[in-house]
């Protein structure tokens, strides 16, 4: 598993210029000590070892642990071999071995490389499917990181995939465009009603004070009937001639270029989304960190007393982050309907993203590259999963429980520190070792 | 100048109150009095509607109740306009011009009447009965999380697993009422599962100091994963033997069962329901009048002064927490020791959520809390009896009735809802 987890050091680590001034402020209050400054290389290691790469790396390592507890304890090879553990007790590890190994070897070959195929073509394949299962991943986890940036939880992911989808599924195929201009027009779209969506619960939080967690999930549901009702209604979504409550197909000139189409090689269903999921990380890093608005936004999320005092409209904070979050979430809709499955979409078309999305916000720590590349993880995860699932009877599920384990750990690094009796980083008091969790406000 | 600043004044001080004038809720109860007019004089349908009182098997009948729709809806939507008005009336009274609970009650169920009557006229009758019967069964287990998410959010702590705590009760109550075939120790296994779920919470949020929605997120998602595996793995496997348990038998309580209405909904029950009713009222007892009710709202409220007073703040936390968790894991067991055997793939179907939603609609106390369960659970229950009587509204906006009005009812007569004061806020003792 080295192969997999080497990439992932430096993915996990969000930034590390801004967390240095946290670790090193705190230190030039300390008043002289007399104990001498410990040697360079020592105080490198610590800081390595004590930092978020090596707390994330070995959040993994024990989630891939816990999967194995997980499938070698439901392996009925195993069960069988360890029912005559004391008379040869090699069968049980060899048993241990195969399945553990089996599965995970199975994950590799479904998330990154398939050495099992003939040409480098489809050898590669795999990889290309973890970016699009992360393309909706990342562009929902870059709303929900959004929310969390301002203080915001916004659970509404799935309603708002869904409004998105809707109206991205409408236009790709009721109106005849232009090749590429159909499919700008469509994301367009689907940025706006996932932007409407989320923008209700913005403006409701902004107006009356509802919670925004209860009125997006609320509008979770409503969405869901709201498209149900138009999909199996003639002349509304449902595609003509048919019973099912599902759409057509989208016009091909909707539908975003994949991979193969611009390389005229394999079967690759990576697709145009993926460019726009990277610019759309790009916009809200440039929001977020370089642009008034962002350092309004991030000041509500800080404190909204302090940030009105300041003279910040907070209810118009609000609604504004609400907006731009349901249009980031609005862009996985989109590439859901005219990327990922084209050929017509029904209201489950949102699977399972919506919620997914927060395990990816909190997994990047709310950091638009965090979540970039966060939602590439799970990508992989989801993508290895359906091979372990075909390939060795074991089912996706798993994927779920290593995933929420990786975010609890990698929240709670004093925890891993304390599993591996790993020094803790000089420098940084207790508590603020301790509150070190990801910065989300919630209230 | 200065002797008239220094001469104390002998008028009487008074303060000026700003008068502050909520008009939210009677604007929404202007709305739906519209709503019942449009549905009076607009879409008047013809034929009679007709309410059944009595069940079958009652040993007192009562005779269905039979009028022309047209009459019951005009009537109704005429006591709604004067309903409204008067609402108007409390609310012009200034500061304290409240909208009184009993207002909002009567309207609501007035507003269901005619709605009933409206869209059953001329179909199949309305089971009074059986709607309520409905109601108090999808009701159940929000109310179990419900109660669960109060107490521990009182204590100051976040709970958003309740999703998870109702799934792993339901999982472990039906695996370990299904081997050892007693739904007793079903139930128990249930409470010890949602406990699980709740030390984990606890640990994470007290102990380590991660923010407790994150924890609550992750863990929804790490019992839905969990439960999943094993149920493709595990309980498919064999599922005679792993994945079907007997269920608690209903125990009419004598007497009591016979009464009209109340009887059939209340009192013809399984041990899980009496155990429902006794859970809110020793919630609620517990929280407001007994000592350890005190401590737990103190550290909810203000820690430091809880602390200051010897009381151990986390330690109260951790066993509050953990307690929610045993009485939300008693709503789990219900999923599969009273309304199916088995268990299935995430069959608690978000309702966690809808007990989250309540709790925030119930304003933390444990009785608004439980009426805002009933009223989720009643919303959901009506689109399956709309259903059967055959209503002209597509089903799909019946089903999104309930979660429209929680959005009118947050947005609307809620307003902003206050939580208790160091809800989600980790105690660091300095």
């Amino acid at each position: 598993m080295s192969e997999k987890s080497e990439p992932k050091a430096s993915e996990t680590t969000p930034e590390p210029e801004s967390t240095a001034p946290d670790s090193t402020a705190p230190e030039s209050t300390v008043p002289e000590s007399t104990v001498p400054e410990a040697p360079k290389t020592n105080q490198i290691i610590r800081e390595i070892m004590g930092g978020n790469a090596v707390v994330s790396v070995l959040a993994i390592v024990l989630a891939l642990l816990v999967g194995s507890i997980l499938i070698v304890f439901t392996d009925e090879d195993v069960q069988t071999a360890a029912g005559y553990f004391f008379s040869r007790p090699g069968d049980t590890f060899a048993a241990l071995a195969r399945a553990i190994g089996g599965a995970y070897s199975a994950l590799f070959q479904g998330a990154i490389f398939n050495w099992k195929r003939d040409s480098f073509v489809d050898q590669i394949k795999p990889l290309t499917e973890t970016l699009t299962f992360a393309t909706p991943l990342i562009a929902a986890g870059l709303g929900v990181a959004l929310g969390f940036r301002v203080g915001l939880f916004n659970i509404g992911g799935r309603g708002q995939i869904i409004i998105a989808a809707a109206v991205a599924g409408w236009i790709s195929w009721s109106f005849p465009m232009p090749f590429f201009l159909h499919m700008l027009v469509c994301v367009v779209g689907a940025i706006a009603g996932g932007a409407l969506w989320a923008g209700i619960a913005g403006f409701l939080k902004a107006r009356t004070g509802a919670h925004e967690v209860i009125v997006t999930i609320m509008l979770n549901y409503v969405a869901f009937y709201l498209v149900s009702f138009l999909l199996r209604t003639p002349g509304a979504l449902q595609a003509p001639g048919s019973n099912n409550p599902k759409s057509p197909p989208a016009l091909k000139t909707a539908v975003m270029p994949t991979l193969s189409d611009l390389l005229g090689v394999g079967t690759y269903r990576l697709h145009f989304g993926f460019i726009l999921v990277i610019l759309a990380t790009i916009f809200l890093w440039y929001l977020l960190n370089r642009s008034a608005m962002g350092f309004q936004f991030r000041a509500v999320g800080e404190n909204p007393h302090a940030a009105r005092v300041a003279g910040i409209s907070v209810p118009m904070v609000y609604i504004m982050s609400m907006v731009i979050a349901g249009g980031l979430v609005g862009l996985a809709g989109a590439s859901q309907v005219l990327g990922t499955t084209t050929s017509g979409f029904s209201a489950g078309v949102d699977a399972g993203i919506g919620f997914d999305a927060i395990t990816v916000a909190l997994l990047g720590r709310s950091r638009p590259w965090g979540v970039f590349f966060s939602g590439i993880l799970f990508g992989a995860l989801k993508a290895g999963g359906y091979t372990m699932q075909a390939s060795q009877g074991i089912p996706i599920d798993i994927i779920l429980v290593v995933q929420s384990v990786i975010v609890l750990l990698i929240a709670a690094p004093p925890l891993v520190r304390t599993v591996f009796r790993l020094p803790t980083p000089r420098g940084i008091p207790i508590l603020r070792r301790a509150g070190r969790t990801p910065k989300v406000v919630t209230k | 100048m200065s002797a008239t600043a220094v001469t104390p004044s002998t008028a009487p001080i008074t303060h000026e109150t700003a008068i502050r004038r909520d008009l939210k809720a009677p604007i929404a109860l202007d709305v739906f009095a519209v709503v019942a007019l449009v549905l009076a004089f607009l879409a008047p349908r013809p034929g009679d509607s007709v309410f059944m009182l009595s069940t079958g098997s009652d040993a007192i009948q009562l005779p269905p109740l039979s009028a022309p729709s047209v009459v019951i809806v005009t009537v109704i939507a005429v006591l709604l306009v004067a309903l409204a008005v008067l609402a108007h009336l409390y609310a012009a009274r200034g500061a304290r011009g409240r909208v009184p609970l009993w207002l909002l009650a009567v309207f609501g169920v007035l507003f269901l009447v005619a709605f009933l009557a409206w869209a059953s006229s001329g179909e199949r009758p309305v089971q009074v009965p059986g709607l309520l019967v409905g109601t108090l069964a999808l009701s159940t287990p929000i109310i179990f999380g419900a109660l669960g998410g109060v107490i521990g959010e009182r204590a100051g702590v976040v709970n958003v697993a309740i999703e998870g705590q109702l799934l792993l009760g339901a999982f472990s109550a039906a695996f370990v009422g299904s081997i050892t075939n007693q739904p007793v120790l079903g139930l128990l296994a249930a409470m010890a599962g949602a406990v699980l779920v709740a030390f984990v919470l606890a640990v994470f949020a007290i102990r380590y100091i991660v923010d407790q929605v994150i924890v609550g997120v992750v863990l929804n998602v790490l019992v839905a994963g969990l439960t999943s595996f094993l149920y493709s793995k595990v309980l498919t496997s064999n599922s005679q033997l792993f994945n079907s348990t007997d269920r608690f038998p209903q125990i009419p309580i004598p007497g009591l069962s016979e009464i009209p209405i109340i009887g059939p909904v209340f009192f013809r029950q399984t041990i899980i329901v009496y155990l429902m009713y006794f859970a809110v009222f020793m919630v609620w007892f517990g929280l407001y009048k007994t000592r350890w009710g005190l401590r737990v709202r103190a550290v909810g409220e203000h820690p430091t002064a809880a602390d200051t007073v010897g009381i151990n703040v986390n330690r109260t936390r951790f066993w509050t927490v953990a307690l929610a968790g045993a009485i939300a894991g008693m709503g789990g067991a219900y999923f599969t020791l009273d309304s199916v055997s088995s268990f299935n793939k995430e069959m608690t179907n978000g309702l966690g959520f809808i007990a989250l939603a309540a709790v925030i609609f119930g304003q933390w106390h444990p009785l608004r809390a439980t009426l805002a369960a009933l009223l989720f659970g009643f919303a959901t229950n009506l689109q399956s009896v709309l259903g059967i009587i055959g209503s002209p509204v597509p089903s799909e906006f019946m089903l999104m009735l309930p979660y429209v009005v929680t959005i009118f009812a947050v947005a609307g007569l809620v307003g902003v809802s206050r939580a208790p004061a160091a809800d989600g806020k980790p105690y660091i003792k300095s």
